[in-house]
Formats: C-alpha cells, structure tokens, sequence
C-alpha cells in the first residue's frame, strides 16, 4: 500500500465502511454488507444448533457436541452468575450470545464485514438488555427496585453518595457493555490491517508482519470469544440486579 | 498547514486519551494477578471463580473504554 512518493498509506479503517450492496444511495431499507453478514450470523448459529441437535445421539457427533457444550456452558453462567430463577430468561441470553459469538468469528474470515465493529449494533443490543432488565425489575419489584440505588449495608450518611454514584454507574451500564465489544471487534481488525500493510510496504522482509499478523489473528479468536462471553456474563450480572435488587 | 488550533486540540486530546490504556492495563493487570495468586494457592477453588475473573476484568476495562470514548468523541464528534 506505498504510495507514489514513499510515504506509507494505511487505511485501517475502510473496512469498517457500511456499503449497498447492490450499489445506490443507503437508505433504511437497502440491503448493505452488514445486513448480509448479520443474515449470514443467523444462518450460520441456527445452523450449528439444529444441524447438531437434529440427531439425538447418545453417542454425540462433532457438531451434537458443539451444540450441547454451548448450551451447557451459557445454562450454567445464568444458573451460576444469575440465580437459579433467572433460568426462565436463559433463550434470550443463549441468543445473545450465539449471535455474538458468532457475529465475532464470521468477521475473522479475510474480506468478510465485522458486524460487532458497529456501535450501532452493539448499541441496539447492550440497549435492549438496559430497558428489558429495568423495565423488569419494575415489574417484579415495583418501586422497591430502587433500593439497589440505597446500599443498605453502608453508614447512613454515606448512603447519599453512594446512591448518586449508584445511579451514574447504573446509567453508564448501557455505554459500557456496547462500547466494550464494538472497541475490542474494531481495534483488534484495525491492527491486523495496520501490520498487513507493513507486509505490502517492507518489500523483502514481508514474512516479519505476517507472522505478526498470524499471532494477531490467533489473539483475536480468543478476543472474539472473550468478547461474547464478556458480553453475555454481564448481561446475567445486570439480570441479577433486576431480580434481586436489595443489597 | 491546514486546520486550526480546535483541531489540533483535538487531535492532542485524542492522543492523550491513550493514556488512559495505562490504567486500564494496571487494573486488568491486578484483577488477573491476584486471581492467579490465589489460584495457585487454592487450584481446587479456581474453577469456580473463573466467572468473577471475568467480570472483575469487564469492569476495570470499562474505564478504559472510556478513554476510548474520549478519543472517538475528539476525533469525529468535536
């Protein structure tokens, strides 16, 4: 990627650019990369899960135990981290963190679009955890879900204070929980397109920046991982406050 | 030259959120060690901290990723 007069011209961020696919101004309703690759995250989760639950088998295929080493792992973080009442919210949670996950790893696979780069996308989803889980802890507890603001267990006069930051922190949740993934997704594949025009510009010492780049994308599939398990453990953490606000 | 003085604000700013990174790694850092600490001192109850790990690092990465806020802030939004 050298440019005409020497200088290096890096452009780590193009691939993050949201195109129509079929060419076109982009309005709400045109078809761009990234609906195409979140259709193609759905395709691929519901694949793994009725493609691996379709045999039953006691003896499990490759696939079966993907399938049910998934569940089991995401239906003892809710029992685990949530409680044992929260298992009723288990479907969403599992969702959550299928299309996550695999949101995560589809955009490894060179030239395909990372969706979770997007805080756009993040956004839609750390928000709906934010509004279903307050609108919750309304329903279950009324008004008295507001005692997770009134740490009970701190001295009187401290209480005040603590509630203010309470409350800040408790608004901040949603930021946080989108910011987190869409910054891990996006800075991992900046790097990795940084260190892969170092390769186009170093001439004969290619192999150094892809080697570096192989190591980068080894890192990034325990990022992409991490990231939806981050992501779905807090929004069990976040679950609990819901159902048992009292401190 | 081009751009003016709000601009080159801007871009120093950005650049001096990365210091937040520091912090981030400090707190990421500590939360990791001592759970190794402990682990290794208690292997059989490891396990079943991992998640508290985790979400001991979610939340001291979250301050970085405020920085990370700043910078984006700075740089488009300014």
């Amino acid at each position: 990627m050298a440019s005409e007069n020497g200088g290096l011209v890096i452009k780590p961020m193009d691939q993050f650019q949201v195109k129509a696919l079929f060419g076109g101004d982009i309005s709400w309703y045109t078809p761009t990369n990234v609906t195409l690759w979140m259709a193609l995250t759905v395709l691929a989760a519901t694949a793994l899960m009725v493609y691996g639950a379709r045999g039953r088998a006691l003896v499990p295929s490759r696939a079966q135990s993907a399938a049910e080493m998934t569940y089991g792992f995401i239906y003892k973080m809710v029992e685990d981290v949530a409680g044992r009442d929260a298992v009723r919210f288990f479907p969403y949670i599992f969702t959550l963190f299928m299309f996550v996950l695999f949101a995560n790893l589809l955009g490894l696979i060179p030239f395909a679009f990372t969706t979770t780069s997007h805080i756009a996308v993040t956004a839609v989803l750390a928000f709906t955890v934010f509004f279903s889980v307050t609108a919750l802890g309304f329903i279950l507890h009324g008004t008295k879900f507001l005692k997770l603001f009134w740490v009970s267990s701190a001295p009187l006069p401290l209480r005040p204070v603590l509630a203010l930051i309470e409350v800040i922190s408790y608004f901040v949740r949603p930021v946080s929980h989108s910011i987190r993934l869409a910054g891990a997704m996006m800075a991992g594949h900046a790097v990795a397109k940084v260190f892969a025009g170092f390769a186009a510009a170093l001439g004969a010492a290619f192999f150094l920046p892809i080697l570096a780049v192989t190591a980068l994308y080894a890192l990034e599939l325990l990022v992409a991982v991490i990231q939806a398990y981050v992501f779905t453990i807090l929004t069990c953490v976040y679950l609990k406050d819901a159902l048992h606000p009292a401190h | 030259m081009e751009g003016d003085i709000v601009q080159m604000g801007a871009y120093i700013g950005a650049g001096l959120a990365c210091l937040g990174m520091g912090g981030a790694g400090i707190g990421v850092g500590h939360v990791a060690g001592n759970y190794l600490a402990g682990a290794l001192r208690n292997p059989s109850a490891a396990a079943g901290q991992t998640a508290f790990l985790f979400i001991g690092i979610a939340f001291a990465e979250a301050l970085g990723i405020f920085s990370f806020l700043v910078a984006l802030l700075l740089m488009f939004a300014v």
